[in-house]
């Protein structure tokens, strides 16, 4: 049984565990409310872009001369896992479910013949990775220096993606990412980005007008698609970054209150033994008397 | 008809504006149009270039934007630009910024076109992109070589 010294020692460092949780669930709370304004405050950008795009697509994909960022490359032989996770741990199983799905994702194509390249962005999903996979690790991107998620980290990320692409490295390039449902629930996603995948229903609205296309249809798309990809990985980073701070509020809101739980179990066995030790003295004091 | 219409700069990080407008003229990747209420729907595509906006008191303002996309509807009009921003919030530096991604764009083309032999419209496309970021700097004022080019 434990000494009343070592039930202290126990209580106070789980008490100043508790601290630092509690700290950290606040943190990712005022985090979390600023990545989602900035998911809100990028909508916009996303949604008109789509909107277009379905609008053009729809068009374009029956016709021969399609861009090959619509139409594929005509083979998908060769797959580009794009797996963006945090920098940081202690945020619950944020990045071990997308890692989970990445993992089963490129699993399944390798068990069909099929190269697989990941792509790397935050450093935690390329630890979990590298056990299995790192001959497959074609690049990372590091997100530690960055404070504030911009358009442009995005558009690097992109842009790099296009390059391999445009280099013929891979047919097929899918993202994964959290996609932030709410505090409590972020679902992990896989979303393919080249061939461009447009989502039925989002043409219906927005693009119903007969347009005119300056300088024209084909001109517009091959500039639209490339943006296209950038504003989807913006949108995954930022859907990312909500769901980190929601899964970390979450996980550590739950520690929280297991330190909470624990300290007050530690201190009924404290209470208990130390009554015990009252007990026993008296018994010792009492039948010394006796005894004389 | 009504005589303004409404007018969104929306940029991918935020909506940058969204007045009531009578008149919006835009720098259009074949050639400048202007826009005012009632125009037929039309998609353009931008080049980089000042955009000029008048607003339903007859106020001019005016922003540069690194190119982009404009969506023209009976009513409305969306302006999508990866760069936005007002005419005198234009400084040296982010124009710097922004050559210096033109000159990398140029070099990349070039150089799959070395590779590769592919796409001669990618080089051309990457020159003129150039060239249209230089006119839009010289128009302002800023100075298109004093950015350093990436080799």
């Amino acid at each position: 049984m434990p000494s009343l010294k070592d039930l202290k020692n126990r209580i106070n460092s789980v008490k100043s565990t508790r601290k630092i949780t509690k700290a950290m669930q606040m943190v990712a709370a005022a985090k979390l409310r600023r990545a989602e304004e900035a998911a809100q405050s990028a909508r916009p950008y996303a949604d008109r872009m789509n909107a277009v795009m379905a609008g053009l697509a729809e068009k374009a994909s029956g016709s021969d001369s399609a861009p090959r960022l619509l139409a594929g490359t005509g083979d998908d032989k060769r797959h580009l896992l794009v797996v963006l996770t945090s920098e940081r741990g202690l945020a619950g199983g944020f990045n071990s479910s997308i890692v989970k799905l990445a993992r089963q994702h490129a699993d399944r194509l390798r068990g069909q013949g099929k190269e697989v390249a990941i792509l790397t962005v935050g450093k935690k999903g390329r630890e979990q990775l590298k056990r299995d996979f790192s001959k497959l690790f074609v690049k990372h991107v590091d997100m530690s220096e960055v404070k504030r998620l911009g358009y442009e980290h995005a558009r690097d990320i992109a842009d790099d993606v296009l390059e391999r692409f445009e280099a013929g490295d891979f047919d097929v390039a899918t993202l994964f990412y959290n996609r932030f449902e709410s505090v409590i629930s972020q679902v992990p996603t896989a979303r393919q980005v080249i061939p461009a995948l447009i989502e039925e229903g989002e043409a219906a609205d927005g693009v119903s007008a007969e347009y005119d296309y300056e300088p024209g249809e084909d001109v517009i798309l091959a500039e639209l698609l490339p943006r296209a990809v950038a504003t989807q990985v913006f949108t995954a980073l930022l859907e990312n970054a909500a769901s980190e701070q929601g899964a970390r509020m979450t996980a550590m809101d739950n520690a929280t209150r297991n330190a909470g739980d624990m300290i007050d179990r530690l201190t009924t066995e404290y209470n208990r033994s130390r009554q015990a030790a009252i007990t026993k003295e008296l018994i010792e004091i009492i039948s010394g008397a006796e005894a004389l | 008809m009504a005589d303004t219409m409404q007018f969104d700069l929306v940029a991918p990080e935020r909506n940058l504006m969204s007045v009531p407008v009578r008149e919006v003229r835009l720098p259009g990747a074949d050639g400048d149009l202007s826009a005012m209420p009632g125009h037929a729907p039309a998609i353009v595509n931008l080049r980089p270039g000042l955009v000029t906006v008048v607003d339903d008191k007859g106020a001019e303002h005016q922003f540069a934007i690194s190119g982009g996309f404009a969506e023209i509807n009976n009513g409305s009009i969306s302006l999508l630009a990866e760069i936005g921003l007002k005419r005198d919030e234009m400084t040296q530096e982010v124009f710097n910024e922004m050559m210096r991604s033109a000159h990398r764009k140029k070099k990349a083309a070039e150089a799959r076109d070395a590779a590769q032999g592919v796409a001669e419209s990618a080089v051309a496309a990457a020159v003129k992109l150039l060239a249209d970021m230089e006119a839009l700097g010289t128009h302002i004022g800023l100075d298109p070589n004093s950015s350093s080019v990436p080799h």
